[in-house]
């Protein structure tokens, strides 16, 4: 996945003079064609967060379109205030793509684990939030970003990540798609986002078995969030479990609940929102042992949805 | 190892009278702080010659084409000094004379802290401090990338220059040979905690900025012909990019409140402080 956005980087570069790349201590070769072939909109900086975003802003003031990356915990913590103000309150098209997003570095612990970035992001005026579940989809959203008009934060994933999006079930930032239609209107109904999406589908193969007939909606957009299909499977639903690779306060599902809530209100279904609880992860290995520690693999959201619907 | 550019050091030994533009200005400062009853008094009075020579003798500009393309670019990076820049703008005609009087009023587009996109003129949304530079090194690639001559000017407050990120952008602003960035720092030696000196010694700050590949060059801030010598001569080196240091008077203009860190920001302000400020740009 991340290597897919950066080739597309280079390939918005070839169509689009406006676009820019910058990162900020990347690795050595990175985009090597991309900086050959235009070196003016190519920026390798220093380990300087807070200036790469002050100076896309100055790129994307001018008219350019910049693409800065670097890790996730270090494009959204270490300059917020730079996103706040300078992206934000400008409300300027740069692009932020966050390496690692979640539990991707479960091996170099909780420096490195962007854990909040959802719920941080969500809170600006103007931030647009994505989370795209596989590199066909991420092909899709980067399509799409050229001509936002706004900031956006774009999530990746561990990379290598199973394909399960369908570009026939079509893409366009801030509207979700269901991926998977329960027959009955009276089900359980799985919000997920990012890779969650992928877990979240095989925990509905594995319902099946329980007699438990289960919808799947993916929210690559977290922010604007897609309300009109939210409410539309959640009006009916016996019960909604909303599944993401961060924190619950303030994350996705958070989002959702919000909008349940406003709307629905004592209608609302049952609601469980799945997620890491309001702590800093202990433990390393890989990021599927965080996901298990945390209840995030496939059985594990399958058996939560099993606990509420007896 | 100083430049030849900066060996020719323009710094007079004291600063002249002011002057019946800089007395008007100052007077126009006074005005806005009087409408709204509220402004960063001290931050602004020393802001003012620095403003008023930009605007008379340096930027290119259009009033009634904010956006014009080949403008120059001037960031207010101390947002808090805003006034110094409103009153020029209005000066200038980029809105009416009229509007001083709205500042910090509920629809007025003059606030406490500049606003791009709300006030005419105003290039970058500042208030936060230790962003001006990094936005005017984006801008400043900008424009050479579109190969346009476009001088991109930031002024950063001396407390401002502790934050972190203006030396992040210092550094890449040199490494990218950015000759058409230049950086004023308005070093009136007071921050609002106290002395500069006390709160967050920058000394050396020229030698600061000199180790992060600026050339560097100190004028009196106050005095308008050095002003203008130093600004007319950039950029000092080619593909190096600026620093000006402008030695200031904390409150400049107004005796009572020079170099008073009580008077960088006053909340209350009433008739009877008016009429003393109005008093003191008379002696």
């Amino acid at each position: 996945m991340r290597q897919t956005c950066l080739n597309m980087v280079y390939d918005l570069a070839k169509r689009d003079e406006r676009v820019v790349f910058a990162g900020s201590d990347l690795s050595p070769g990175l985009l090597a064609d991309m900086k050959r072939e235009m070196p003016d909109r190519w920026y390798m900086e220093g380990i300087t967060e807070q200036n790469l975003i002050g100076m896309t802003a100055g790129l994307a003031k001018e008219g350019y379109i910049p693409y800065a990356n670097t890790i996730a915990t270090f494009i959204t913590r270490r300059c917020y205030e730079q996103v706040a103000v300078d992206l934000c309150l400008h409300d300027l098209p740069v692009r932020l793509i966050g390496n690692g997003g979640g539990l991707v570095y479960a091996p170099l612990g909780p420096t490195h684990l962007a854990i909040e970035d959802i719920a941080i992001m969500r809170a600006l005026p103007n931030m647009t939030v994505t989370c795209v579940c596989d590199a066909r989809e991420m092909v899709r959203l980067m399509n799409a970003t050229l001509d936002w008009p706004h900031p956006i934060y774009i999530r990746l994933a561990k990379g290598g990540d199973p394909v399960v999006s369908r570009e026939e079930l079509g893409f366009a930032i801030g509207k979700a798609i269901p991926m998977r239609r329960a027959r009955s209107r009276r089900s359980a109904v799985l919000m997920s986002t990012g890779v969650m999406t992928t877990n979240s589908l095989a925990a509905a193969d594995l319902l099946v078995k329980d007699g438990i007939d289960t919808s799947v909606v993916h929210f690559h957009t977290i922010k604007p969030l897609d309300k009109e299909t939210a409410l539309d499977f959640a009006r009916d639903a016996e019960l909604v479990v909303t599944v993401e690779e961060g924190i619950r306060i303030g994350g996705f599902g958070s989002a959702i609940t919000d909008v349940l809530v406003e709307h629905l209100g004592t209608a609302a279904p049952k609601v469980k929102r799945l997620g890491l609880p309001d702590e800093f992860p202990h433990n390393y290995g890989l990021q599927d042992d965080l996901f298990d520690i945390y209840g995030l693999m496939p059985n594990q959201i399958a058996a939560s949805v099993v606990r509420r619907c007896k | 190892m100083a430049t030849s550019a900066e060996a020719v050091q323009i710094i007079k030994p004291a600063t002249p009278p002011l002057d019946e533009r800089s007395k008007y200005l100052r007077k126009l400062v006074v005005r806005t702080l009087e409408g709204g009853e509220r402004g960063h008094v001290g931050s602004s009075m020393s802001l003012i010659e620095i403003m008023r020579v930009l605007y008379d003798d340096v930027l290119r500009y259009r009033p009634k084409e904010p956006q014009w393309r080949d403008r120059d670019r001037m960031i207010l990076s101390k947002g808090h000094g805003c006034i110094a820049l409103y009153v020029m703008l209005a000066d200038k005609g980029f809105f009416p004379l009229d509007a001083l009087d709205t500042f910090c009023r509920r629809d007025s587009i003059l606030g406490g802290h500049p606003e791009a996109g709300k006030v005419p003129g105003v290039e970058a949304s500042t208030g936060a401090l230790g962003h001006g530079l990094s936005i005017s090194v984006g801008v400043a690639l900008a424009v050479r990338m579109q190969k346009r001559d476009s001088r991109v000017i930031v002024v950063l407050g001396d407390g401002e220059i502790d934050e972190g990120s203006v030396w992040e952008a210092a550094m890449c602003a040199a490494k990218h040979h950015l000759s058409n960035l230049t950086a004023v720092i308005d070093y009136n030696k007071v921050q609002s905690a106290g002395p500069t000196r006390e709160i967050q010694d920058l000394e050396p700050l020229a030698d600061k900025w000199r180790a992060f590949n600026f050339t560097t060059v100190e004028v009196d801030g106050h005095d308008v012909e050095a002003l203008r010598a130093v600004f007319h001569s950039l950029p000092l080196v080619q593909d190096r990019p600026t620093a000006i240091i402008c030695h200031t008077v904390k409150g400049k203009g107004i005796r009572f409140a020079e170099n008073d860190a009580n008077w960088h920001h006053k909340s209350k302000i009433n008739k009877d402080v008016v009429a003393k400020l109005y008093g003191a740009l008379e002696e």
